[in-house]
Parts: C-alpha cells; sequence; structure tokens
C-alpha cells in the first residue's frame, strides 16, 4: 500500500487549514471574562511591522478601546466586585484615563509576574497593576511618572511575630512570584527559605494554614490585610528602599507615555489621587495611614 | 459569619457559572477540533512514506516532552514577539489543546488502525477501493470502537488541564473563584475552602458523564 506523496500532503495541508480555522474560531470565543475580547480586530492592525509592536496611540482612539492590565484580585488596588466590574484604585486611574482619552477601557486580568510579558507582547497598551518601579523592570519597559510610594512590610502571626529581618533566619517565608519582595530577600536575606506562589490568594492562603512563618509583600497590601485577619500583624512595616508605583508601558511607545505623564500631571492639579485614596483605600486603611505617605500627586514625590 | 454563606452571596453562582462556561468552551472546541486532526494524524503515522513520519515522530515526540504550561507560554508570548502573531489568551489555549490532543488521538488512532489485520486492508484493495476509501470506509469504521474509550478519557484530561489557561489571564472558573474569594476575604475569611469545593464539583460534573459514557462503551464493547 504505497501512497503518493501529492495525497499525504493534502493531508497535511488540509490539517494546517483545521488549525486555522480553530483559531479564528477561537477569536470568537466566550464573551464572558476573556481578557481580550476584540482583541482579535484591533491587534491584527499592528501586525504589519516586526516583533509585537506596540499600539499608538491614534490606534487605540480609533479602535474606542484602551487595553490596560490591572490585578483582579489584590483590593482594594484592582479586584473584581461582586457585580463581576474591576474596582480598585488603579481602576480608578484607569477609568480617568480612558475618559480623558476619550475611548472605552478593556480590562486584561495578570499575575505579578506576567506584568513585563503582556507589554511585550503587545497583549496590552498599558499596565496599571500596582507596578512597583525597578531598574531591572525599567530596562524591559517604559514607566510614567509614579502616582503611588511604598515600602515593603512583613505580615506574620500576633503570637510569633516577626519584627525584625534577622528573626526570619532559618524560617519560611512567604512571597509572591515577581514581586519586590522576592528580589529583595533574594538579595539581601540569603538565609531565609522562600516559599512562592503565583497569586496573591494563595499566598495569603498559604499564610492562613501555616505554611510559613510570614509574608511580605508591598506595605500597603499587608497592613490592608492584617486589619481585616484577626490575629495578624504587620511586624515590620518599612523594610528596603521607599519604591514608587508607576503606569508602564512598552518600551518606546514615547505617544502613549507621553500622554500617560501629561495626565498625571494634570490630574495632580485637581488632587485626584486623594480624591482616589478616600474612594478606594481610606476604608481599607482606615486612619491609621496618612494619605501622604502612599499617594504621591502630580508625580511629584 | 460562616464561610459556606460566600455561595449565597448575590452573583457568586452566576459567575461561577460563567467562568465554567468559558472553562466547557475551550475544552468543547479543542476537544471538537482535536477529532479531525487526530483522525488525520493517526492515519498519517500509518504511512510508509518516510519524510510523513518523520514529521508526525517529531511532532509526537516535540508535544509530549513539552509541559503543556510551556507550550502555552510559546504560543501565547512567543509568537506575538516571533512572529507578531497576537492571538488572544483564549486562542493560545485552544491552539495548544488542538495541537496535544491531536497528537495523542493521532497515537491513539495508529494503534487503533495498525490492531486492525493485515487482511481487511488487502481484502479492500482487491476489491478496487482506493487508500483513502479503504481509510474511511472499512477501517476507520473498526478502529473507532477500539479508541474510543481511551479518546473520551483523553477529553476529560484537556478539560482538566484547561485550568493551565488562569496563567495566561484568561478568566475561567478557577480566576473567577480566586476573584470572589479576594472580594470577599474581608467579609469570609474562610470562604476559599467553599469556593474551591465548589469549582471541585462542577470539573466533576463536567468529567464524570464522560467518564461513565467511558466505562459503558468499554464494557458494551469488550465482547466483540
Amino acid at each position: 500500500m504505497t501512497i503518493k506523496i501529492g495525497n499525504a500532503f493534502k493531508t497535511i495541508i488540509a490539517t494546517g487549514a483545521a488549525l486555522m480555522m480553530a483559531v479564528s474560531v477561537a477569536a470568537c470565543g466566550p464573551s464572558a471574562g476573556t481578557p481580550s475580547d476584540s482583541a482579535s480586530s484591533d491587534s491584527s492592525s499592528s501586525s504589519s511591522s516586526a516583533n509585537a509592536k506596540a499600539r499608538t496611540l491614534d490606534e487605540i482612539k480609533k479602535s474606542g478601546k484602551i487595553k490596560i492590565a490591572v490585578f483582579s484580585d489584590k483590593a482594594p488596588f484592582g479586584y473584581v466586585d461582586q457585580d463581576g466590574k474591576y474596582q480598585g484604585y488603579d481602576v480608578v486611574f484607569a477609568e480617568r484615563l480612558a475618559k480623558d482619552l476619550g475611548v472605552d477601557v478593556e480590562y486584561t486580568s495578570v499575575d505579578p509576574a506576567a506584568r513585563v510579558d503582556v507589554l511585550t507582547s503587545n497583549k496590552v497598551d498599558l499596565v496599571l497593576a500596582n507596578f512597583t518601579v525597578t531598574d531591572e523592570r525599567a530596562e524591559k519597559v517604559d514607566f510614567a511618572k509614579p502616582y503611588m510610594k511604598v515600602a515593603l512590610g512583613v505580615v506574620s502571626p500576633e503570637d510569633a511575630q516577626i519584627t525584625d529581618v534577622s528573626q526570619l533566619d532559618g524560617k519560611t517565608l512567604i512571597i509572591a512570584k515577581g514581586t519586590t519582595a522576592e528580589t529583595w530577600f533574594e538579595k539581601n536575606a540569603p538565609n531565609v527559605t522562600l516559599q512562592k506562589y503565583d497569586q496573591y490568594a494563595d499566598a495569603y492562603n498559604a499564610l492562613l494554614d501555616g505554611r510559613g512563618d510570614a509574608f511580605s509583600t508591598d506595605n500597603t497590601e499587608v497592613l490592608a490585610w492584617a486589619k481585616a485577619n484577626k490575629g495578624f500583624k504587620v511586624g515590620i512595616t518599612h523594610l528596603g528602599d521607599d519604591d514608587t508605583i508607576a503606569p508602564a508601558v512598552q518600551k518606546g511607545n514615547k505617544e502613549l507615555l507621553d500622554f500617560v505623564n501629561e495626565e498625571i500631571a494634570k490630574l495632580g492639579e485637581e488632587n485626584f489621587f486623594h480624591k482616589d485614596y478616600e474612594q478606594t483605600l481610606e476604608p481599607v486603611y482606615g486612619d491609621e495611614v496618612d494619605p501622604d505617605e502612599i499617594v504621591v500627586e502630580g508625580g511629584e514625590l | 459569619m460562616h464561610g459556606a454563606e460566600i455561595l449565597l452571596q448575590p452573583g457568586v453562582f452566576p459567575r461561577l457559572l460563567q467562568g465554567l462556561w468559558v472553562t466547557v468552551w475551550i475544552a468543547g472546541v479543542s476537544v471538537g477540533v482535536s477529532i479531525p486532526v487526530g483522525l488525520l494524524v493517526g492515519w498519517l503515522m500509518t504511512l510508509k512514506n518516510p519524510v510523513v513520519r518523520a514529521i508526525m515522530r517529531v511532532y509526537l515526540d516535540f508535544i509530549r516532552i513539552m509541559p503543556q504550561l510551556a507550550l502555552l507560554f510559546l504560543a501565547y508570548y512567543g509568537f506575538a514577539r516571533w512572529f507578531d502573531w497576537n492571538l488572544d489568551a483564549t486562542g493560545a489555549c485552544v491552539l495548544v489543546f488542538i495541537l496535544w490532543g491531536g497528537a495523542e488521538l493521532g497515537d491513539l488512532v495508529r494503534g487503533a488502525l495498525q490492531s486492525i489485520p493485515k487482511a481487511q486492508y488487502e481484502s479492500s484493495y482487491v476489491l478496487g477501493l482506493s487508500p483513502w476509501q479503504t481509510f474511511s470506509r472499512v477501517i476507520l469504521p473498526q478502529a473507532v470502537r477500539r479508541l474510543l474509550p481511551a479518546s473520551v478519557n483523553l477529553a476529560t484530561r484537556i478539560v482538566k488541564t484547561t485550568s493551565l489557561a488562569v496563567l495566561l489571564g484568561v478568566v475561567e472558573v478557577i480566576k473567577v473563584g480566586q476573584q470572589i474569594i479576594d472580594a470577599n476575604r474581608f467579609q469570609f475569611p474562610t470562604g476559599t475552602l467553599w469556593i474551591y469545593g465548589a469549582i471541585f464539583f462542577m470539573y466533576f460534573i463536567v468529567c464524570w458523564p464522560l467518564s461513565i459514557v467511558a466505562r459503558r462503551l468499554e464494557k458494551r464493547w469488550s465482547h466483540d
């Protein structure tokens, strides 16, 4: 039973065609919360040039939608409320940016470790996911002016409180992958065993279950969490350098970067971020935290 | 408040079901397209042509050796950066699961085809059927019964593996669950177990009928 090459070749082509079909079917997939519902239509417009080139401001305006990556499980900065709507400090800023640009927002849910990749592969135009500015990250993406500042904090059970990094020697510290806490502890505390999780939700559960002795991430985040979870306290409220949090765009997307910078400067005049703080963060932090310790107005530290 | 009450909150169940629909959709399309792809791949694997066999060999081994997660990242981030082929997250998942399902199913098809006695092929040729006719009219119908139970198992594996899609940012049932847990973590600190428990039952309800079908078919055809 010999078979002609031509025949086999046809089959290969048919297989390929079937795959292509599947991909195009996927493009019109379910509407329920896929991160890039209409991405197929507008991302194809940028596919003429080499690499995953970022969209220009004009292209974003024309498509009527700006694609923004936010956290979807990190209240009060970026989370999804019970109606399935995105909410939080970052989201309020995202909505305002879109409004001033005259477009709608299309949110993509990201995990901490994916924030650089979604930009370099042009899955989104802008990342507004509590993105701490570091030199390492700045080599891969362009940061706009900051709109928040933050240091590391360490939360631990009240009955075995960690109040100094030296107490962690030989103990297990829970961290989320791709966060500044991961880099800081790897560099500065080699004796600490790090237990890494992809998702914040899982990291918190690990702490609740006692799989680690403490959990470290941005102080804003642990403060909010410890306030809501009895039996846990932030023993170290300020660790490492004061870092800034800023929006990020793909490297070289100057147009969008300039727009975001102008917006931040303009919004500073109307004290926008303080209002944002009152609306989203104050209910969580209460009056224990001075807003000026967290909010950066107009991009000026 | 008791943790179980989180499930009764307005919006929680509809949202989980919406997430489940994304999961089922990805799995359904992947399995659906995997079937024709797998049949073709399986047929190609039985061909004597050395070039086709080599290609199929590389394809199968590549898919088998690479973890699905690595394939997902390649399809989602890699394609965009190297070829500027910007698949959305759902598209990347479906593509990878079709390639995976096609390869695994292809190997099952190959096994089933090769288990058909040679006399069946020879008789068909003697009757003047073309290779394609022999395959589609004589061999395939017999092979399908032998490979159905195993392919249903493959389908349940694909359903479960869709949970990796969450790492590309697809908001499927697991991600929806995590969002709900997080949004309610102040109100229901112990809600985690209940949400993951509900998700467990959702996967179970999707996969269970499949494994029942597989068991029934196996029983019914075991005496043929």
